[in-house]
């Protein structure tokens, strides 16, 4: 290469990226580095926001047992989603790839296709048929025998997973299909020849290989339950808060914006530990399947 | 006495018929390859003898017994398949061991058996690889190996050898039939490789859009092809159109100059095969003109023009003067080289 | 028809009617004749289809969507082509660290972000207006114009452009008439994705619109949390039905499994 070949080539990525990473610094990471320090602001009912460094939020999301139960509720509700869509979405996944072409894509694109469809139209759907005790869930689920009683949904947790299951659903089901889609299409028959029975062949041979596939489902399943907003606000109602539903009350109707940042804060930091600590694990634990 | 037993099998997907009218018998012990080009029905063949595919028409007999009606789970087949099926979370000696845990085997048996066919593949201490940290030609060992622990009454191989490169592949070629030698499992290899074929088996089936186009040991195949496709499909070979003249007396076989007494039970137009090493260049005989010469180091190939089209020679390299390109020269060959058909197109 | 077992069947009808079941019920819900919530049994009426014209808000709301997707995903492909092209050619130190920063909205908290471009513009006078939504709709659109374009510039034959050059053409030509064309269907479905998503965010969004600006998800969750009626329901039915045809023509134009992909591994 010429000498201003080299110096074109060794320039060329700073000049095609400078826009868009201007963009970022300008208006992402200087807002995010805001709201770090508006964490530290103080508030006053009158006074307002004073941009004063003080630890008070900090120290009040820190002692005041509602933080505490709040942030308790939002992990449990996220961790119950993910346990959900994993126990579903993965067998979905291996029977949708045991089925033969045209079926597979078509029901792929079903089970799929709702990632696309707006979140609050899906959420109402729930809403809808959870609606009050005579929702179609418990009339469905009474006149099935199931339950004696109608179960109640709205402004529950019970709801509030459901729903974001179903939400989160097609996540699982691609991240486990991804994972299917790199085994070898003879595994199982290689399994089978050697004498391995259906059951034997799910447990020992299949299940292995897709745990990736299902630790990285659940990785994107449990960040985004965790800061889920639209699903627990419409199902879960005022009273049954998460991170994002609280942080969304002290902004705009309290208006304690330093603490909503906070709280925030704290979400994000949560997040990005547990999704970049599992990450680590899964490759170090599952290094010789992804290589 | 036949060990395996394909009678008459046939394979259709749907309405295309993707082997037809299969039938075979195999001696205990002995290596037989299936030869065909890509997408002649080769793997949906061993597929049914494996289990995982029905066969849509026939039977499949070991020892008598109905193969079919056995779940593949419980065949006791050994497969290596193309692109090995190993499982990847498992080590090699867990990858081996699989197959006699699933027999029940004993924890100190099956770490003694795992061992020894690690150790007969040539992988002594690589027990704990996984196999994504191997290079092609182990991974295809540990195929080998955890086939052949489990003792099956069949080895089924599934162009085991097609993903190494060519070195390797040769390698492989001897290693796996001095291994087939020592267990004396009895073996069907499936490979569109006539070179693989050849120095692997002791019987070829040569098999072409789902049909068997000949059985026979490698010489004969190759000596005495019994279609136009075998005779292309292995190796490079001279088709010339001749007749047979019958007017004569003794009826001589005809093609363009070139003439000899005619093989017994033909008449009319027929195929002259003949390989091109077995030509020579000689006063009477076939009139050709040469186009090309090409050296190859051991041998000269000629591409010639001939009175009955198109001829290659090829001639070893002793050392001798050879005709120039633009010779006028006569091809001839001894009556065993030849290999005489009737001609179907006249 | 496949390899499945009844029990995997059963279990796969239910999980499908399951998966379909909410979004059926808004729709047939749209259609009731009646004035209050209920599955039309008594016949589909199109009542609550033509009420949503005595809500302006909504009509508004769904144009403010709509300016606000079709804008954002403009501008960040804008920015997010040459970035693309940048990391997909040429292997330069920090590579990998832009490529991080590039996607990381997607691993931010939607209400992590809303809080910050709130605070972020209000500090610039901007506060609720339309350019603000713009630019915040920009960032979280960019990772999915940026995946695809880099999709279609990695899986590009580099010796097309080779070839060009050898032709003589260089710069903005070989751009425009080589490069562009040949990364379009990536592009164009980066910016179809990228539509998709602006149109359907409401948790950044809910912080930073202010009346006037309101986006169709905004006002549908804030007319939701008074009451529910078939009215949002009928407005939630068109939402679906937009969505599907887009979702068609983007299947003709590009392959829905491969849009679907794009947006599929977020947390990586
Ligand atoms: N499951 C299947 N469904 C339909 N056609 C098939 C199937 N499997 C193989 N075939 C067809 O059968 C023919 C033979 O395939 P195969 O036995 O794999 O060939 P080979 O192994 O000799 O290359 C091919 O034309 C292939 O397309
Ligand atoms: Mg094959």
């Amino acid at each position: 290469m010429s000498m201003a070949a080299e110096e074109r080539s060794l320039r060329a990525p700073w000049v095609l990226t400078a826009p868009a990473l201007m963009l970022f610094v300008g208006v992402l990471l200087i807002p995010l580095a805001m709201t770090v320090m508006l964490s530290f602001h103080d508030w006053g009912q009158y006074k307002g926001i004073e941009p004063v460094f003080i630890l008070k939020n900090w120290h009040e999301i820190a002692t005041d047992p509602y933080y505490a139960e709040m942030f308790w509720r939002t992990f449990r509700i996220a961790i119950l989603t993910t346990l959900l869509t994993a126990l579903l979405g993965a067998p979905e996944a291996y029977i949708l790839n045991r089925m033969s072409g045209r079926w597979k894509s078509f029901f792929l694109l079903v089970i799929l296709g709702p990632l696309l469809i707006s979140v609050v139209a899906r959420t109402l759907g729930w809403a809808l048929l959870f609606g009050g005790n005579n929702g179609l869930v418990n009339k469905l689920l009474m006149s099935l025998g199931l339950i004696g009683s109608p179960i109640p949904f709205m402004f529950t947790e019970t709801g509030v997973v459901i729903a974001l299951a179903h939400v989160m659903m097609p996540f699982m089901v691609l991240s486990v299909w991804a994972a299917l889609q790199r085994l070898d299409p003879q595994i199982e028959n290689a399994a089978m020849s050697l004498g391995a029975g259906p059951a034997t062949i799910i447990r020992r041979i299949i299940m292995p290989q897709i745990m990736p596939g299902v630790l990285s489902g659940a990785i994107i399943v449990f960040s985004l339950s965790a800061s889920a907003f639209a699903t627990p606000a419409i199902i879960g109602g005022r009273r049954l808060k998460v991170a994002a539903t609280l942080a969304y009350d002290e902004f705009l109707n309290t208006l304690n914006w330093p603490l909503g940042a906070a709280v925030a804060t704290l979400l994000l930091v949560a997040l990005v530990l547990i999704v970049v600590g599992s990450n680590a694990l899964i490759e170090r634990r599952y290094a010789e399947v992804f290589r | 006495m036949a060990y395996l037993e394909l009678d008459r099998v046939a394979k259709q997907f749907g309405t295309q018929t993707v082997v037809d009218d299969f039938s075979l018998s195999v001696g205990k012990g002995e290596f037989i390859s299936f030869l065909g080009p890509s997408g002649c029905g080769k793997t949906t063949t061993l597929q049914m003898i494996a289990g995982f595919l029905d066969p849509t028409r026939g039977a499949i007999r070991l020892e008598g017994k109905d193969l079919t009606a056995i779940h593949p789970a419980k065949r006791g087949l050994g497969i290596v398949f193309q692109s090995y099926a190993l499982f990847p979370h498992m080590t090699a000696a867990e990858n081996v061991a699989f197959g006699l845990e699933m027999r029940g085997v004993p924890r100190n048996e099956r770490a003694e058996r795992v061992r020894a066919a690690l150790a007969m593949v040539g992988l002594a201490g690589y027990e704990d690889r996984h196999p994504r940290r191997m290079s092609g030609g182990q991974q295809q060992r540990v195929a080998l190996a955890r086939a052949l622990v489990i003792k099956p009454s069949v080895l089924l191989l599934d162009e085991p050898l097609s993903n190494l490169d060519a070195k390797l592949r040769e390698e492989m070629q001897i290693e796996l039939r001095q291994i087939q030698r020592t267990v004396g499992t009895t073996t069907i290899l499936v490979t569109h490789d006539q070179n693989e074929a050849m120095s692997l088996s002791d019987r070829i089936v040569v098999m072409s859009q789902g049909k068997i186009e000949q059985i026979g040991t490698p010489q004969q195949t190759y000596e005495k092809p019994a279609s136009a496709f075998v005779s292309q499909f292995l190796g490079k070979t001279n088709d010339f159109a001749g007749t047979i003249d019958r007017t004569v007396a003794p009826t001589q076989l005809v093609a363009g100059s070139w003439r000899a007494p005619a093989p017994a039970g033909l008449g009319g137009p027929v195929t002259v095969s003949v390989r091109p090493e077995r030509i020579g260049f000689g006063d009477t005989g076939l009139g050709a003109k040469i186009i090309t010469r090409i050296f190859q180091g051991n041998h000269w190939l000629f591409q010639c023009d001939s009175e009955c089209g198109p001829a290659i020679v090829i001639r070893q390299n002793d050392g001798k003067a050879q005709p120039a390109e633009g010779d006028a020269v006569r091809l001839t060959w001894r009556a065993e080289d030849m290999s005489v058909r009737a001609r179907a197109d006249a | 028809m496949s390899r499945n077992g009844p029990l995997a069947l059963i279990f796969h009808t239910v999980f499908v009617i399951v998966m379909v079941a909410p979004i059926l019920v808004v729709c047939l819900v749209a259609f009731t004749p009646e004035g209050y919530l209920s599955l039309p049994t008594n016949g589909f009426s199109l009542r609550w289809f033509r009420t949503i014209a005595n809500y302006p808000e909504f009509i508004h709301a769904f144009w403010v969507s709509l300016g606000l997707g079709a804008l954002s995903s403009l501008v960040a492909l804008l920015f997010a082509v040459p970035a693309a092209l940048a990391i997909a050619r040429y292997r330069f130190r920090g590579r990998d660290v832009l490529a991080a920063l590039f996607l990381s909205p997607l691993m931010i908290p939607h209400v992590v972000l809303g809080i910050a471009f709130l605070r972020f513009f209000t500090s610039a006078g901007l506060g609720g207006s339309f350019a603000a939504l713009i630019v915040a709709h920009v960032i979280i659109v960019f990772p999915f114009a940026l995946r695809l374009t880099l999709a279609a510039a990695t899986g590009m034959d580099r010796t097309v452009e080779m070839a060009a050059v050898s032709l003589g053409a260089g710069g903005w030509t070989l751009f425009r008439r080589v490069t562009l064309p040949l990364i379009l269907p990536g592009v164009i479905s980066g910016w179809a994705l990228a539509f998709i998503q602006s149109f359907d965010d409401l948790t950044m969004t809910v912080f930073l619109a202010a009346p006037g600006t309101e986006t169709l998800p905004v006002r549908m969750f804030l007319y939701i949390q008074d009451n529910i009626d078939p009215l949002v329901t009928s407005v939630s039915a068109c939402v679906i039905a937009i969505t599907m045809a887009a979702l068609i023509l983007l299947d003709r134009f590009y392959g829905l499994d491969r849009v679907l992909a794009g947006k599929g591994d977020t947390g990586r």
